[in-house]
């Protein structure tokens, strides 16, 4: 489908140039004027695309390139500013660059939600200016750091801390008579990741929550650039350790695009393997979490046994109980014998078994259903709106998963049957999520029934300098982008990540309007959107 | 109601019957870590656990000793929300310049005497992200560290030996 790729062409003509360094082939980019950037925004809003990403390069380093209207790629010229959009099955990105001297760029906020916190957070740490956003407020970077320390540009040095500066991060206030306060965190009561919540609460009532993240920021991005694209691999699988999987295998398939690399057949259905067998552990343990939020601590325990016995099996045959670095460029690390092929299938067989008694408990339980149907309702209308993913879209009526949107081998030929559910509350999300542990049992059996002889890696060739890659994968939490740029020298000059958290969080926001305050904890853990991924 | 207390029976308890080599190791180095909790703590040791900037697997792993395979609260370890009821913080992460200061805040507010595990690789030295603008490297760049625990993430029976090692110390 190339719907968006149309409008585009047909609207700029001829001052939208397509970039040939930028792979995928079908996920084209087109390079358009700065001034245009936000028109583009709104016709992909009336043709019904998201907005997937918005990120930054920095290529004032890169040898001088003319202007798009001179017929070159305007690189060497300042920064790159880049959106990502999707519809069904199409992916779309428009850039713009801005100059050194004048960074500045559109904002999309007014046509997109979620531009909110991207640009915010290209402003905090490129030091790119969305002219037109309202919120000055830097995202991240938290308010003690310097102003002008801008650590994704290339003049930056990353290796040294920065100094500590005074300031005043001002949260939005609601007043009125009985409003009153609650902060909350950032380290929390439980064992997760830090945060901070800021809660203005009438009664029980939350009338607004604000989230401040950033707490948990590792320069991972700006890290990507000082390490070969090798041990990139290990890095992204360490965004989100939860994530592992899906991370490295973005990341490396992003790598594949720009070298024009096929991994061997078995290595592509290994890795399928690994990421539905991750997809059902995180479902198992984040279902027996949430009924332990309402007081069912019976459910968490029976749903943590099966998810252990998961992740022994995952050290036995993989020799991680995560499975992590075993995504590797051009394939995958370890390889599964004939016996371990079997032991899985019975491992399936036994899973099955035992996760459908305990459904059947959740199911019929009236004290848990009372807790769990309309809270934390999120709407279809503001899903859209917000451009959410993974199963927080598919709770809300979104039909997104791109292991049916944007498949590689074995989902072109195993199609996962996708849920899709309405209500949006709470229970949605739950019950989306036994549908896909349903769903990912029956992949594991169809991949180990049919899995491919052979290698399960190749050579990996180095990138060539200039040229960028682009993936996306359906991690459990949802997708996971990853684009990739080398830079002049072939090395690592920008990788930009998208974990589905960044545009879920918001919704948590918006999802919490009307509850209760004792109700947080389990609206939260229903979205259980990752820190780590967001924050970088 | 019935349906729970079959599923209750049919379970049984996991923890008990040591069917595996995983489990024996689990009862050894629990019946050591129990011996030690009781003779320091009086029964009880309580933890605070604060990620100071990981990237989440190492609390997947910390979450796993709790449950009933490994069910650490049977030697008598418990996690508590409050550092001023703890008596040991167990840390991970390179600890994250944002994270810093809270921190040294839950560390200053955990009464004396107190004991701080360095969880993985990250929470000993930096682990891959190393030291930079955004991360100050291991916990004991910022706290002093009793004793750390290797891995990445470390497994829930080198979790379990580490926090015996702090405890025997
Ligand atoms: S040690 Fe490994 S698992 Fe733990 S926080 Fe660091 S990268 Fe994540």
């Amino acid at each position: 489908m190339t719907i968006l790729q149309n409008i585009v062409i047909s609207i700029l003509e001829e001052v939208a140039i397509q970039d040939a360094n930028q792979y995928p082939a079908n996920v084209p980019t087109y390079q358009i004027p700065r001034e245009r950037f936000a028109e583009i925004a709104k016709v992909m809003k009336t043709a019904g695309a998201r907005l997937v990403a918005e990120w930054a390069t920095d290529e004032t380093l890169h040898p001088h390139h003319p202007l798009p209207h001179q017929g070159g790629g305007g690189r060497g010229m300042g920064f790159g500013i880049y959106a990502c959009y999707a519809k069904d099955s199409e992916y779309l990105i428009i850039k713009t660059y801005t100059p050194l001297e004048d960074p500045t760029f559109p904002s999309l906020v007014k046509k997109f939600v979620p531009a909110y916190r991207f640009e915010r957070q290209m402003k905090s740490l490129m030091g790119v200016v969305p002219v037109g956003h309202p919120d000055p407020r830097p995202w991240i970077k938290h308010e003690d750091w310097p102003e002008d320390a801008y650590p994704l540009r290339k003049s930056f040095d990353a290796s040294k801390p920065i100094p500590r500066v005074a300031g005043e991060y001002r949260f939005i206030k609601a007043e009125g008579e009985g409003v009153y306060e609650i902060p909350v965190g950032p380290v929390h009561a439980g064992i997760i990741e830090p945060g901070h919540f800021r809660f203005q609460a009438v009664g029980e009532d939350i009338i607004n929550l604000e989230e401040k993240l950033g707490y948990v920021h590792k320069g991972i991005e700006k890290r990507f650039e000082t390490l070969s694209w090798e041990d990139g691999a290990k890095l992204a699988g360490r965004v989100s350790g939860d994530t592992t999987v899906a991370h490295a295998l973005a990341y490396c398939r992003a790598v594949e695009t720009m070298t024009e690399c096929t991994p061997p057949e078995r290595a592509l259905w290994l890795r399928a393997l690994m990421l539905e067998r991750e997809r059902i552990a995180n479902h198992l343990g984040d279902i027996g979490a949430i009924c332990n939020d309402v007081a069912f601590a019976f459910l968490l325990y029976q749903f943590s046994i099966l998810k252990e016995k998961l992740l022994r099996t995952n050290l036995k045959l993989f020799a991680h109980r995560l499975m992590m670095d075993k995504i590797i460029l051009g394939g995958v690390a370890v390889d599964i014998s004939p016996d371990a092929k079997n032991g899985i299938l019975t491992e399936m067989d036994w899973l099955v078994n035992e996760f459908e008694r305990l459904v059947i408990i959740y199911d019929e339980n009236p004290s848990l259903e009372d807790r769990v149907r309309d809270a934390g309702i999120l709407s279809p209308d503001t899903a859209k709106g917000l451009c959410v993913v993974g199963f927080v879209a598919r709770a809300s009526w979104q039909p997104i998963d791109c292991r049916l949107q944007n498949p590689f081998p074995p989902y072109d030929i195993i199609v996962p049957r996708v849920a899709v559910l309405k209500s949006g509350d709470v229970h949605a999300r739950v019950w989306v999520r036994i549908e896909e542990i349903r769903e990912s049992i029956r992949i594991i059996r169809e991949i180990l029934n049919s899995l491919p002889e052979g290698e399960i890696a190749c050579k990996f060739i180095l990138p060539s300098p200039d040229i960028a890659g682009f993936a996306v994968v359906e991690g459990w939490r949802g997708e996971v982008v990853y684009w990739l740029q080398s830079g002049p020298r072939g090395e690592i000059n920008r990788c930009m990540i998208r974990d589905p958290s960044s545009v879920n969080w918001i919704a948590l926001e918006q999802a919490i309007h009307g509850n209760i305050v004792p109700d947080f904890p389990l609206c939260n853990k229903s979205f259980n959107q990752s820190y780590s991924g967001n924050d970088l | 109601m019935l349906r729970i207390l079959h599923q209750i029976f049919r379970t049984g308890i996991v923890t008990e019957p040591l069917p595996s080599a995983i489990e024996a190791e689990i009862e050894e180095v629990g019946a050591r870590l129990e011996e030690a909790i009781k003779r320091r703590f009086r029964r009880s040791l309580t933890i605070r656990q604060v990620d100071a900037g990981s990237c989440n697997a190492c609390e997947l792993e910390i979450h796993a000793i709790n449950n009933p395979v490994y069910n650490s609260e049977r030697f008598g370890i418990h996690f508590t929300a409050s550092p001023r009821f703890a008596d040991m913080l167990l840390v991970t992460g390179p600890v994250s310049r944002n994270m810093e200061i809270a921190l040294c805040r839950t560390y200053n507010a955990t009464p004396c005497p107190k004991l701080v595990v360095a969880v993985g690789d990250c929470g000993c030295s930096g682990g891959i992200f190393g030291e930079s603008y955004a991360s100050l490297g291991g916990v004991d760049k910022v706290i002093p560290v009793d004793v750390y625990i290797k891995g990445c993430p470390p497994t829930p029976v080198v979790m379990l030996q580490g926090i015996l090692k702090a405890v025997g110390k």
